[in-house]
């Protein structure tokens, strides 16, 4: 019952003035990010990081990851009421969302998408804190072969779990780290790829990056897209809640379904995307009911978001116990850490007892938090989107210009950020998908130093990574991720049924 | 429901595509496969090899660049293959496109010299004027009020410095 000690400390700190404060903050903030194209998790909580850097890494951490909570569930309000995926996650929110807004029940879809969200969030916090501490126990151990092994899983994993074409994930991802590499290199102070620009010793940033890829081609992809909000009016009040909640219990077998599946998806870096669509389809697979999927089932509201919100929350359990991120967020998060000055890792458990519980207990308390304070100011939010776009527009590029500065005071990441833009507009136009390069770009430098420092113990033999049983089962482990698509689909073939290919 | 619309309005109409998907693939798994050639060259120079320490500065990237190499060689076949003719832009969308790309980059060329806050007054304006075909009144007060709000929170309340141009310093900051 350690654990439930320390957590307890650790409420202990959240709920000081200040950091109540901050967490309140933090969700409002989340919320204005979720629900604005072109602001979303990852670049909302990478804008807002250099304004932290002097504060201390506990206030820190629970502004940030609470503006992550935030945008979760201003997700949800754009999908339901404009029919507009405010994030790519609540794009199946949308399915049966819009339609219950349509039929004037835009209050009951709102309610159960936030209960939803919070049910599947708690879910998340519940595993991060009886795992996490186990997990990073276990991951004491690890010397540089295991941590490359797991750096190695989780990429397979993307690879083989990817929706995209493989060779397009692979593409973005060794570009990140690609990206990465450019500067000088750590351990023989040489540089690298600089081609004599001055600009690129510092090699690039993963927070400038994050402004770029997401929040710039973003308001691009928008713009073309030419939308105009015609939203639902929202109107929740109390009786509509607590209708809402009376009639949840019934849904008990989606919830707890949507929350697993979305656990497993954000421990393994699938994601909270990812995980919203599984949780819709197997809602509908297993419905009493499927045919009304699609036309306004509250169980086609309550299944993605449940899922996505676990699958959020549960890409911190990898990122606080191992040091790494489950999602672009996370990875922006886990950047968050290292400029505080803290190394993450397993040893964050034992070094840093506050920091990692007050987190925790931020979560547990942040969606609770951010649950209420969704339902009471729905209507606030909704207004933000009737806001002209050529207003909206310019004035996310300069607060977008301004985080892009902010990272290091340099106007040369502001056209870096521009550049970023126009790749990360080009790369979604051709489904590359962008969290794998901000994951190699982040951890690029520990992954190749993790590699080195092994290849340096075992001159060179690549064998290494096979010679002990923990080193040897995590690497045979990635290398199912990898070729498991391919695998599938030979079993497939050689049974003569229909191939299961991805879709 | 707002005046910002005509603009945006004709984008609902199909117009002619500027290139397809298959010339977009194809484009980029060319300038993929030209920068990883580039960096290949770069770290082989380097030092890819093995060194006395261990392996050099160029082992780790030469080994990512050539996979990127192979993989857009993969893309490039499948887009040749796969001859996706849906356009990857539409004249009007490029437009739009456009629209906010250029003033982007005067923006931001702007900054050097005016400061990020009159540049930013000037280009919030500028979309509200021309785009949104506001009065200059209206988008003067809230291009003038928001920046005022992020001078406050930035300058005042956080003590970042963001970039300033004369305007400021004639004022004292």
């Amino acid at each position: 019952m350690e654990e439930l000690n320390s957590l307890m400390q650790g409420f202990g700190h959240v709920l000081s003035w200040q950091n109540t404060g901050l967490m309140l903050l933090g969700i409002l903030l989340g919320i204005v990010v979720g629900v604005l194209p072109g602001l979303g998790g990852p670049n909302g909580v990478a804008i807002l990081l250099p304004l932290t850097f002097s504060m201390n890494p506990t206030s820190a951490i629970i502004l940030l990851s609470c503006i992550y909570w935030g945008a979760l569930f201003g997700g949800a309000i754009t999908s339901i009421l404009f029919n507009i995926p405010g994030e790519a996650w609540s794009v199946a929110t949308t399915f049966d969302g819009y339609p219950m807004a349509q039929q004037g029940r835009a209050g009951q879809a709102l309610t159960s998408a936030f209960t939803g969200s919070c049910i599947g969030a708690l879910f998340g916090v519940i595993i991060i804190t009886f795992l996490a501490p186990l997990v990073a126990k276990f991951a004491l151990r690890f010397g540089p072969p295991e941590f490359f092994a797991v750096y190695f899983l989780t990429f397979c994993s993307f690879i083989g779990m990817g929706k995209e074409p493989k060779a397009k994930i692979i593409i973005s991802m060794c570009a990140g780290f690609l990206l990465a590499a450019v500067g000088m290199d750590t351990i023989s102070g040489q540089l690298r790829m600089t081609f004599d620009f001055p600009e690129l010793l510092r090699g690039f940033d993963f927070l400038v990056a994050v402004i770029g890829l997401f929040g710039v081609s973003e308001i691009l992809m928008t713009m073309e897209e030419g939308l105009a909000f015609k939203g639902k009016k929202a109107k929740i009040d109390l009786k509509v809640v607590f209708k809402t909640w009376a009639s949840l219990p019934k849904y008990w077998m989606t919830l707890l379904r949507s929350s697993i599946i979305g656990c497993w998806l954000g421990i393994t870096p699938g994601g909270a995307v990812a995980a919203s669509f599984m949780g819709y389809g197997m809602a509908k697979k297993f419905s009493r009911t499927p045919d009304e999927f699609g036309k306004g089932a509250i169980e086609g509201v309550l299944a993605p978001e449940t899922a996505a919100h676990a699958a959020g929350t549960s890409a911190l359990l990898p990122m606080l116990a191992l040091g790494i991120p489950g999602s672009a967020t996370a990875a922006v998060l886990l950047g968050g850490l290292m400029i505080w000055g803290l190394q993450p890792g397993p040893m964050l458990f034992v070094e840093q007892k506050e920091f990692v519980w007050s987190l925790i207990a931020s979560m547990y308390l942040g969606n609770i938090a951010g649950l209420l304070v969704v339902l009471s100011t729905v209507p606030l939010f909704a207004a933000i989107l009737r806001i002209p776009f050529s207003i909206i527009a310019p004035a996310i590029m300069v607060i977008c210009a301004i985080g892009a500065y902010t990272v290091h005071n340099a106007i040369f990441d502001i056209w870096q950020m521009v550049v970023f833009g126009v790749i990360g507009y080009i790369f979604k136009k051709l489904s590359y998908p962008l969290a794998p390069l901000v994951l190699a770009l982040v951890l690029g430098d520990r992954a190749e130093d993790a590699f080195r420092q092994t290849m340096v113990g075992s001159k060179g033999a690549l064998g290494v990574f096979w010679s002990g049983g923990l080193v040897g089962t995590i690497m045979t482990l990635a290398m199912i991720a990898l070729l498991w698509p391919l695998v599938s689909s030979l079993i497939a073939r050689l049974r003569n049924r229909e191939p299961v290919l991805a879709v | 429901m707002n005046n910002s619309e005509p603009l945006i309005e004709e984008v609902r109409e199909h117009s002619p595509a500027v290139f397809s998907i298959r010339t977009a693939e194809i484009a980029v798994s060319i300038a993929l496969a030209i920068g990883s050639l580039i960096l290949v060259w770069d770290n082989y120079k380097l030092g890819a090899g093995w060194g006395p320490y261990g392996p050099e500065a160029g082992y780790f990237p030469i080994r990512l660049a050539l996979i990127v190499l192979i993989a857009s060689i993969v893309v490039f076949i499948h887009a040749v293959r796969d001859n996706d003719q849906t356009p990857f832009i539409e004249v009007a969308q490029a437009k739009l496109v456009a629209v906010i790309l250029l003033p982007l980059l005067v923006f931001v060329f702007a900054i050097a010299y005016l400061g990020i806050y009159v540049a930013s007054i000037l280009f919030i304006a500028a979309f509200m004027v021309f785009l949104g075909k506001f009065p200059i009144w209206k988008a003067a007060l809230v291009s003038i009020c928001l920046m005022g709000f992020f001078f406050y929170i930035f300058e005042i309340q956080f003590l970042v410095p963001l970039p300033k141009g004369p305007l400021e310093n004639w004022l004292g900051y």
